[in-house]
């Protein structure tokens, strides 16, 4: 094809900052980076976005958005984005964090959050361990999946058992919005945004807390390749972790 | 001259809060502090603000940082092992040099202590930092309830000054006795402007920013520069040490015999040098009211002309390493301690005719 029958199909989100990805190749933040920056300006609210993340892989996603953001402390995210909410009620919250963050260190701060029905949106990014420090287990890590602390496969004897968080936020009465997504297929990309779309409406229209879990390759901690992780969560990440809404509510009484 | 009521000194922190623009307020219940949240509550509502009951410690000061950011005047207030928990939150707090104000009323003893009876044992915690990475915060000790309202405004000024996390630094017995206080809002001059404030860029002309507890805070990026940033935050602290060291005397210029004390103990102390005044005893008392910085050169100076130190503090002995260190051992210092109360039990309290008692023994 001659360069002047080239016909431009995509281009990068306006929000997009100059910082670079900063993931591993085959990694599905950046992917999911880009939604986020779609929706957030085809909704319109870019001027009163606040974007949170967390320790971990999430902790320069705060970088890559040319919003008001701030990284925060390990799982603390939720508690940083009620003050700011509360304080600035007319700004949108959107915090991201990984498994480590919110279903381990954070948890407790994250079903506060939740108990308090704060009007916020959190995205949560379930890639069955920890990125960042070099693939050690992490709440949502499959049972019989190695890892560096879980050398023989994760036993629940030992180690417990993969936390379902969409599942858990869809039973507390103040959230408003909860569901699983993956990236793996660009139908899955096109579902996806429809749901984040979903969760940040639900701010705008102060409802509820809302809620995206996303199933995210990590080949580096999963120790194969790219392709084999588009494999690895369908064949096994989506049996332990279904995707779907688990709740979708206009009203909270 | 501003109104007078009688009030306890935690209801004069919230108050004096109130008085320096604070509307928003973010804390967990622990004894002997409680009062505070409780009066924030019922008020904060009544002028636009909010009050957030959080789950624990660790959450209220995190509510604080993501507070501090937003650009308004925030504060919250805990005691003990409730202070104990904030540590990493105040690190993070130093890092991004957010400004916010953080109460302490202490309470007695490590682990569950007494269960809320008095004590001056968060000293440490307080004037060292309990966080990681090195930081310093202003602190400021008060001993009285109108002091409790006048130091949370300067507080305020002091945090938006610098862009810092400032405490105040009260305990039980202050916190719990009421004494007539002027109502009066101190003006302490301008601050800067919070251009950096997250509140979404069209509040901003556009601008946007990204914080992140030290590591990308600019100018002072500590990923751009490690030393940079570190020379930074060294010039301030010095900057600091030089301006803002408070502290009073009392009959302290001709005195042959120095106590030194603050807080709820620095009263007592005070009872102790009008009794030893009054039976011809030379006696005078310096307290520091920012315990840091430490006035380091001033209590020097007036150790120096005394003679003999004595160290009154509710504790086994916190605050006496800084008089030690001030004096850089030209002055015998001595300590009167947690020891000295009149009864061994959680309601005991050191009485002035102790303190009298323990200078007579070293004259």
């Amino acid at each position: 094809m001659s360069a002047e029958n080239k016909v431009k199909v995509c281009e990068t989100p306006k929000l997009r900052s100059f910082v670079p990805i900063l993931h591993c190749p085959g990694c599905h933040y950046g992917i999911i980076i880009r939604l986020l920056c779609e929706n957030v300006e085809e909704l319109g609210i870019e001027d009163r976005t606040i974007l949170l993340g967390g320790v971990g892989c999430s902790f320069t996603w705060p970088a890559m958005f040319n919003l008001d953001a701030a990284s925060c402390p390990h799982g603390r995210a939720p508690a940083m984005a009620t003050a700011l909410k509360r304080i600035h009620p007319d700004t949108i919250l959107i915090t991201c964090q990984g498994d480590g963050d919110l279903g381990a260190i954070g948890l407790g701060c994250f079903m506060n959050a939740l108990s308090r029905g704060e009007k916020l949106t959190t995205i949560f990014l379930n890639n069955a361990g920890y990125g960042m420090t070099g693939g050690q287990m992490a709440p949502t890590t499959l049972l019989g999946q190695v890892t560096t602390t879980t050398p023989g496969g994760r036993d629940s004897e030992t180690s417990g058992y993969p936390l379902h968080v969409a599942e858990l936020a869809a039973t507390m009465k103040g959230v408003a919005y909860s569901a699983r997504v993956s990236v793996h297929t660009p139908a899955n990309y096109q579902r996806a945004k429809k749901a984040v779309k979903v969760a940040l409406q639900k701010q705008i229209d102060g409802i509820g807390y809302s809620f995206v879990e996303f199933l995210s390759a990590c080949p580096a901690s999963w120790r194969i390749t790219p392709r084999e992780c588009l494999a690895f969560i369908n064949d096994r990440m989506i049996a332990e972790y279904p995707l779907g809404e688990f709740k979708n509510v206009d009203r909270i009484d | 001259m501003a109104e007078k009521i009688l009030i306890e000194g935690n209801e004069a922190i919230a108050r004096g809060a109130i008085a320096a623009g604070c509307k928003y307020f973010f804390g967990y219940p622990i004894t002997p502090q409680s009062e505070i949240g409780e009066y924030l509550s019922r008020e904060l509502p009544k002028i636009g603000g909010t009050f957030v009951q959080s789950e624990s410690e660790s959450a209220s000061i995190y509510m604080l940082y993501g507070g501090a950011m937003s650009g308004e005047r925030v504060m919250t207030s805990t005691a003990g092992c409730g202070f104990a928990l904030m540590g990493e939150g105040i690190s993070y707090i130093s890092a991004a040099e957010v400004p916010c104000v953080l109460v302490d009323v202490m309470r007695m003893g490590p682990g569950i202590g007494t269960g809320g009876c008095h004590g001056q044992t968060d000293y440490r915690l307080a004037a060292k930092g309990g966080g990681h990475g090195g930081y310093r915060c202003i602190v400021l000790a008060s001993s009285s309830p109108q002091e409790c309202f006048d130091l949370v405004q300067l507080a305020f000024y002091l945090a938006d000054k610098y862009g810092m996390l400032v405490m105040v630094l009260s305990d039980f017995i202050i916190g719990r006795i009421a004494e007539p206080v002027e109502l009066r809002v101190l003006d302490f001059g301008s601050v800067p402007e919070k251009e950096w404030a997250l509140k979404g860029r069209g509040k901003k002309g556009g601008r946007y920013d990204w914080h992140s507890g030290g590591t990308s805070y600019p100018p002072h990026s500590i990923i751009q520069n490690v030393t940079g940033y570190h020379v930074h935050q060294r010039e301030k602290y010095q900057e600091i040490m030089g301006k803002e060291v408070r502290y009073e005397t009392y009959q302290a210029e001709d005195a042959e015999f120095l106590l030194v004390s603050y807080g709820s103990s620095a009263r007592i102390a005070r009872g102790a040098v009008d009794m030893g005044r009054a039976q011809g005893l030379r006696l005078g008392l310096f307290r520091p009211i920012t315990v840091w910085p430490f006035p380091n050169k001033e209590l020097k100076e007036a150790a120096l002309r005394a003679g003999k130190v004595l160290v009154v503090e509710d504790s086994i002995g916190e605050f006496v390493d800084d008089v030690e260190f001030a004096v850089l051992g030209q002055v015998p210092v001595h300590l009167l301690g947690v020891w000295g109360r009149h009864v061994p039990g959680p309601q005991g309290v050191i009485h002035p005719e102790r303190v009298l008692e323990e200078v007579k023994s070293l004259l």
